[in-house]
């Protein structure tokens, strides 16, 4: 009798954000030169280079915040279809408010200093049409104490924290609606390493938990060593080198890019 | 035929003080801000013999308005006698003719500042709201063509914003004039500064308000029978002023918006704002024939 054994399941993965081809001049200067790249569910993709590289002109296209030269950028979500490039500006405030989160490097531009720490994460769900004041509390302290925010200073203005809280606070923003894509500019930039360590941490930890996609850009590369999964590489707005984690501090390609791993090492 | 055949007589100004052109701007304005109720349109204001900040839209929308046979009240902050009321009530009747009167029954429009009238308006009453800022967007976002990108996606959650860190920051909503109103679900819109007590009243109104600011040149309206909604969150309901239980000191009138007058002894006596109500209420108390329209309020209750 021939037993025939259980083949494995293969399950082909569709990327959750593709972008293609992207260009964009900013006057004379080229800040992007036909880039592409593939992000997957779950995954955590981390985008290093030298100042003025592109990474973050990307990060702000992916958040829809600048629209490129050319190129194409998809989202695989159900309510979400086509170029999202070619989104008019209600479209595209409407899905970076719900479907996308961002923590910028300098949290002056993500936060409101002056208003409640709490404020500030409810002003995120109050976009999404949120107008019960008991669950916006409810939702903006559960989202706090994810991003392990001290609860006790829950109504504290971010003007009065410490860059590591404000931190905090934008990332409990960012993931207060649980987005789909979760975007960070230097999220760790200014921060002492004690703090820098506690802040991967949590990110780390949520990521595990909550399986957010999410796309890191830094010009650490014990950051994105730490925290992801693939690693692309940009130098002068283009791509020169991407692949896993290990793959690319191990055994780098690419000239700059052992330069760089060198240069850490 | 002449050339002074077909010249007008000289006068020293129009009728009404504004040209025809200006007059035919405001109509052609008001017309639009009827179409879209609560969105503000932007007009050229104009000089009138008056300092800006003291009336001027509301000025202006009377004077387009009028006619020799329209009866205009004016009042300020629910006072027929003010300084402010009187000129400008002086000033209408002036330059068009138009009786006057401080009963709001007998009104045909009323040009108010920070008011509505106790009793309840009719469809053929129109009332004139001065605005100083038509901006409701303001506080929270101080650039102008940002809050128009606003007001184009409805991106109202700033306001709602403003509310939660009021009742996070005092327990309640702090909003006392001026409170923030979405009006036929659409736009939000700054009532002008009257009570929180008077924003019901524009809800479902039979009368039709038309609200201008001179010195920022918007006009908006609210069109008889559109609904007015404050902002308030599903679970914190909206509050008007505790005034239900107050009686008026001079007029024994209760149950109305009232004016607070403090006393040397520290204690405070109050006084019904709308002081056209509260001289019918004492005309009737002497004995005389006067006749009293319905009230919005009840003993401190909507009516309606």
């Amino acid at each position: 009798m021939t037993r025939v054994m259980d083949a494995p399941r293969i399950v082909t993965t569709k990327p959750l954000v593709v972008v293609r081809n992207v260009d964009k001049n900013y006057g004379s200067v080229q800040a992007l030169r036909q880039v592409s790249a593939l992000v997957y569910p779950g995954e955590v993709l981390g985008i290093v280079g030298e100042s003025g590289s592109g990474k973050s002109t990307l990060l702000r296209m992916m958040n829809l915040e600048e629209t490129p030269d050319s190129g194409s950028y998809t989202l695989d979500l159900s309510d979400v279809s086509g170029n999202l490039f070619e989104l008019d500006r209600f479209a595209r405030r409407m899905l970076c408010a719900t479907r996308i989160g961002i923590v910028y490097q300098n949290p002056h531009h993500g936060l409101l200093m002056r208003h409640s720490s709490s404020g500030n994460v409810a002003e995120r769900l109050l976009v999404a049409g949120e107008r019960s004041f008991a669950t916006l509390r409810a939702k903006a302290k559960s989202a706090l104490a994810a991003s392990e925010f001290p609860l006790e200073r829950l109504d504290a203005p971010p003007i009065e924290l410490s860059g590591g809280m404000q931190q905090r606070v934008q990332l409990a923003k960012a993931i207060a609606l649980e987005p789909a894509l979760l975007l960070l500019d230097e999220p760790t930039t200014g921060l002492d390493v004690s703090v820098q360590a506690l802040v991967l941490d949590t990110l780390k930890r949520l990521q595990q938990e909550r399986q957010i996609t999410m796309v890191i850009v830094s010009h650490d590369l014990g950051v994105i060593r730490t925290v992801a999964d693939r690693v692309m590489v940009m130098r002068r707005g283009e791509v020169v080198e991407a692949g896993l984690v290990d793959q690319i501090f191990q055994d780098p390609q690419h000239a700059y890019t052992q330069q760089l791993v060198h240069a850490k090492l | 035929m002449s050339l002074k055949s077909l010249t007008k007589p000289w006068q020293p100004m129009s009728y009404g003080f504004l040209d025809a052109s200006a007059k035919r701007e405001l109509r052609r304005k008001m017309l639009k801000s009827v179409a879209v109720p609560g969105c503000q349109m932007p007009y050229a204001s104009r000089e009138v013999p008056m300092a800006r900040g003291w009336g001027t839209g509301g000025l202006q929308v009377s004077l387009t308005l009028l006619n020799p046979q329209l009866r205009v009240k004016v009042i300020d902050q629910g006072a027929d006698d003010s300084v402010n009321a009187a000129s400008i009530r002086r000033f209408l009747a002036l330059v068009s003719g138009a009786p006057v009167t401080l009963d709001t029954l007998g009104a045909d429009l009323i040009q108010s500042r920070h008011r509505i009238p106790e009793e309840i308006m009719r469809e053929d009453q129109i009332l004139v709201l001065q605005v100083p800022n038509p901006e409701p967007l303001r506080s929270v976002q101080p650039n102008m063509s940002i809050a128009r990108q606003m007001h184009a996606d409805a991106d109202y959650g700033r306001m709602w914003l403003q509310l939660y860190e009021q009742i996070v920051r005092s327990g309640r909503v702090m909003q006392g004039a001026g409170y923030p109103s979405l009006v036929n679900g659409r736009h939000v819109m700054t009532p002008s500064p009257i009570p929180r007590w008077d924003v019901p009243k524009l809800n479902m109104a039979k009368h039709l308000t038309i609200l201008s600011a001179g010195r920022e040149k918007r006009i908006f309206a609210v069109p008889p029978y559109t609904r007015v909604k404050p902002l308030v969150f599903d679970d914190v309901p909206y509050r008007v002023e505790d005034h239900g239980g107050l009686t008026c000191s001079r007029s024994t009138a209760k149950g109305f918006f009232m004016n607070e007058i403090p006393q040397v002894d520290g204690s405070s006596t109050y006084e019904v704002s709308d002081s056209s109500y509260g001289v019918k209420t004492i005309q009737k108390r002497d004995g005389d024939a006067v006749q009293f329209g319905e009230t919005w309020y009840n003993d401190g209750e909507m009516t309606q």
